[in-house]
């Protein structure tokens, strides 16, 4: 399974399991929106969800911490673990969950806050910094490692509304950063930026596999050719199919699944 | 020709015009309305439009105009003699005016016939007392010069009508031809009407302006008036008021400005953070079906008049303050009347206000706001905090001003709930007045209506006028620069 051409040179190696998904089941009202779902997130891994719209994708990435909590009429059924703990358990705080499992939204949704007050957000809700010199190193740490300290450390202070399309984005994923989340789940994060700003932020999620499990939502397949390892494709609430990312793009397994990558369905 | 005939008569023509039009419009295109350009009633509107636009126009513009032009003649009339001391001529003038109202009235019931009327040598007192067997009131002395003037009016009013109704239907008339020989297949009668109903609306529209420039202007006017017999200088700077219509009132301005404002920050003290938190309920706490009726429930409290607030004050909030804070208990207070009762009962009828507005306000919020804030751990209430209130606070701040000018405008309450004791205290438990009740109190009653003593109700109007005025514009100035951040 590990002799697709261009493994060698993703250095992918057997990883842990980060989360583990089984026999999940979503659903909105009547709607059965996710069927039978199993996926397994490896750590230090970019995971990519790919499969044409409201096949239940970004349905199932929002599972992941719980964000359809939020959702009145939706209900999760089945079984998804974080290191081995089941998230829905009944003593599992969801809030404390959404700190492990950071969350990056398709469209940059920056507080209409300081650059600094947007990162340093997550650290003094959850008490990171002992003091102010520690809250700027964070911050600092943050927008380095979200590529985007050489552009504002002069203007911390200036809204962060006022920064341009894909700085914001960046600026979302190092205000998820800062508050040292174990996954990064990004639901279409470059759907609203252009070209140049896309290339900077997929560099970004590259470089953020060093640390991080990042799962991916994305409506591009070249994204998800370049920036993942593992690819898993959704169709009509189903996942069809989950593997390596070269053999999703080269050789699948499912007839679904050559027929979308070659554009005949989606 | 009465104003009812003359109207009615305008639009019989319109309506001729209409059918007439209509007709004409078919004829043109042989009958078959795809040669037209326009649907056939469009010709008709148009003629009738033709019709009642400039004749109705001139009618109002007629009327208004015309007292003003025989008042200025008859006016000339009288001469300086007439006018006794502490009047004015305009007094003499509304005398004249009332006479020859009540010949009118007596005329009209038979009493004097038309030629007694006019009747240039009439005996005053035989005409005085047939006025009062004709049950019109007659104030102060006829004099002769008095009673010429009234003549005078009633045939220059009379004249004027008749030449009124003439002009009227003459427009009527030509607006009838000019629409009708318009009316042919390729006339463009819908741009036409179209172009009418968009002078209908800015008519709309600028009614509603005009008549706050008259109110403004008749407040200047008569604020004015007021600043030439009492100084602007003791209005703004002495602290006592004590109005006394025997002569040397003190008027300033401060204690019921002093009043106004003390109760309007009670009544914010209990509104905003009642209103804001039952905002923050409905709009990120309750479910939909809650905030189906609990919306509109609370919204009821908007609609219930502000007298019913004054009596819930008088006799509920007020005995309750009293039986904690008065006599029997911390002996603090010592009368229902007091700030506190206003101010408490003020800031309820205000909860709606600022909660309605807020809720909008707050469900404005995009929700990835919300998202990117659960998304980082965050509990609902810091959600809320530090993301939806900072995001929401200048259409908030908008709200609590808009709750503000209502607060300084209130009257019954006031009247019912504070007292009239104008004062300048700290304490909140003492009676105290504000601006608009003594308005109230200043205009009610049997008073000189040219003294300071009344006249100073326009200026205190005035003042509250700028006061809600500069609220209400900064108000809109927050809120629409909060709108520029999301769009």
């Amino acid at each position: 399974m590990y002799d697709a051409p261009h493994t060698t040179e993703r250095n992918v190696t057997k990883q842990d399991i980060k989360i583990s998904a089984r026999n999940v089941q979503v659903y909105y009202g009547d709607t059965h929106a996710i069927k039978d779902v199993d996926v397994e997130i490896e750590a230090q891994t970019v995971t990519a969800f790919i499969g044409p719209s409201g096949c239940g994708k970004s349905t199932f990435l929002r599972c992941l911490n719980r964000m359809n909590d939020t959702i009145d009429i939706a209900r999760v059924e089945g079984e998804i673990l974080l290191d081995g703990e089941d998230i829905y358990d009944k003593r599992v705080d969801p809030v404390q969950l959404r700190a492990r499992v950071g969350m990056v939204f398709q469209k940059p949704n920056p507080f209409p806050k300081s650059i600094y007050d947007n990162i340093a957000y997550g650290p003094r809700i959850h008490g990171l910094a002992r003091n102010k010199s520690d809250l700027d190193d964070i911050v600092e740490k943050a927008l380095r490692r979200g590529a985007l300290w050489n552009e504002v450390k002069d203007r911390l202070q200036a809204p962060g509304t006022g920064l341009s399309g894909g700085q914001q984005q960046r600026l979302c994923i190092a205000r998820a950063i800062a508050t040292e989340p174990e996954v990064l789940l990004m639901d279409e994060p470059c759907s609203a930026l252009d070209p140049i700003a896309t290339g900077q932020v997929e560099e970004l999620i590259d470089e953020l596999r060093q640390d991080y499990s990042v799962v991916i939502v994305t409506h591009s397949m070249q994204q998800a050719a370049r920036v993942s390892q593992k690819t898993a494709f959704f169709h009509l609430g189903n996942l069809v199919e989950f593997g390596e990312t070269s053999k999703i793009f080269t050789n699948p397994d499912d007839s679904r699944t050559e027929s979308y990558i070659t554009g005949r369905i989606g | 020709m009465p104003l009812l005939w003359l109207i009615v008569t305008v639009l019989a023509l319109a309506g001729a015009g209409y059918v007439i039009a209509r007709m004409r419009a078919l004829k043109s295109a042989n009958g078959d309305i795809r040669n037209l350009h326009s649907l056939p009633s469009y010709y008709g509107s148009n003629a009738a439009i033709k019709v009642i636009v400039p004749a109705l126009l001139v009618l109002v513009i007629w009327l208004i105009a015309q007292p003003l032009y025989v008042g200025s003649v008859v006016s000339g009339m009288i001469p300086d003699s007439e006018i006794g001391e502490g009047s004015s001529r305009d007094l003499v003038l509304a005398e004249v005016s009332r006479t020859a109202d009540g010949i009118d009235a007596a005329v009209a019931q038979g009493v004097m016939s038309e030629a007694q009327a006019r009747d240039g040598g009439a005996d005053v007192e035989v005409l005085t007392q047939r006025l009062k067997d004709a049950g019109q009131i007659v104030t102060g002395a006829v004099t002769p010069a008095k009673l010429a003037a009234a003549q005078r009016m009633r045939v220059l009013a009379d004249t004027a009508r008749q030449v009124m109704a003439v002009v009227v239907i003459l427009l009527a008339v030509a607006g009838l031809v000019w629409a009708l020989r318009e009316t042919e297949k390729d006339f463009r009668a819908r741009n036409t009407v179209e172009r009418s109903i968009r002078g209908l609306l800015i008519a709309a529209a600028s009614i509603a302006i005009l008549t706050t420039l008259g109110i403004v202007l008749s407040l200047i006017g008569n604020t004015m008036h007021f600043f030439r017999l009492y100084p602007a200088s003791e209005f703004f700077g002495s602290l006592t008021w004590a109005p006394s219509f025997g002569g040397g009132s003190q008027l300033g301005i401060w204690p019921l400005l002093w009043g106004t404002i003390y109760i309007s920050f009670v009544a914010l003290l209990v509104a905003v953070p009642v209103g804001l938190f039952a905002a923050i309920y409905l709009s990120e706490y309750a479910g939909s079906k809650m905030r189906s009726w609990a919306k509109p429930a609370l919204e009821v409290l908007a609609g219930i008049p502000t007298i019913v607030y004054g009596l819930f004050a008088l006799l509920t909030v007020g005995p309750i303050l009293l039986s904690v804070f008065g006599n029997d208990g911390l002996g603090w207070m010592h009368g229902t009347r007091a700030v506190l009762t206003a101010g408490i009962a003020m800031g309820i009828m205000l909860i709606p206000f600022v909660s309605s507005l807020s809720d909008d306000i707050i469900n404005a919020v995009p929700q990835a706001m919300r998202d990117g804030s659960y998304g980082l751990g965050a509990t609902k209430s810091e959600t809320i905090r530090q993301v939806v209130l900072p995001a929401a606070l200048p259409g908030i701040v908008g709200a609590v001003l808009l709750a503000t000018s209502r607060a300084i405008g209130e009257t019954m309450i006031v009247v019912l709930g504070a007292g009239a004791a104008a004062r300048l205290s700290l304490n909140p438990f003492e009676a105290m007045t504000t601006v608009t009740a003594k308005i109230v109190s200043q205009l009610t009653g049997d008073n000189d209506f040219a003294s300071p003593e009344a006249l100073v109700a326009f200026a205190l109007g005035m003042t509250l006028f700028v006061l809600t005025l500069g609220l209400n514009v900064f108000a809109l100035f927050i809120v629409r620069k909060y709108r520029e951040q999301y769009e």
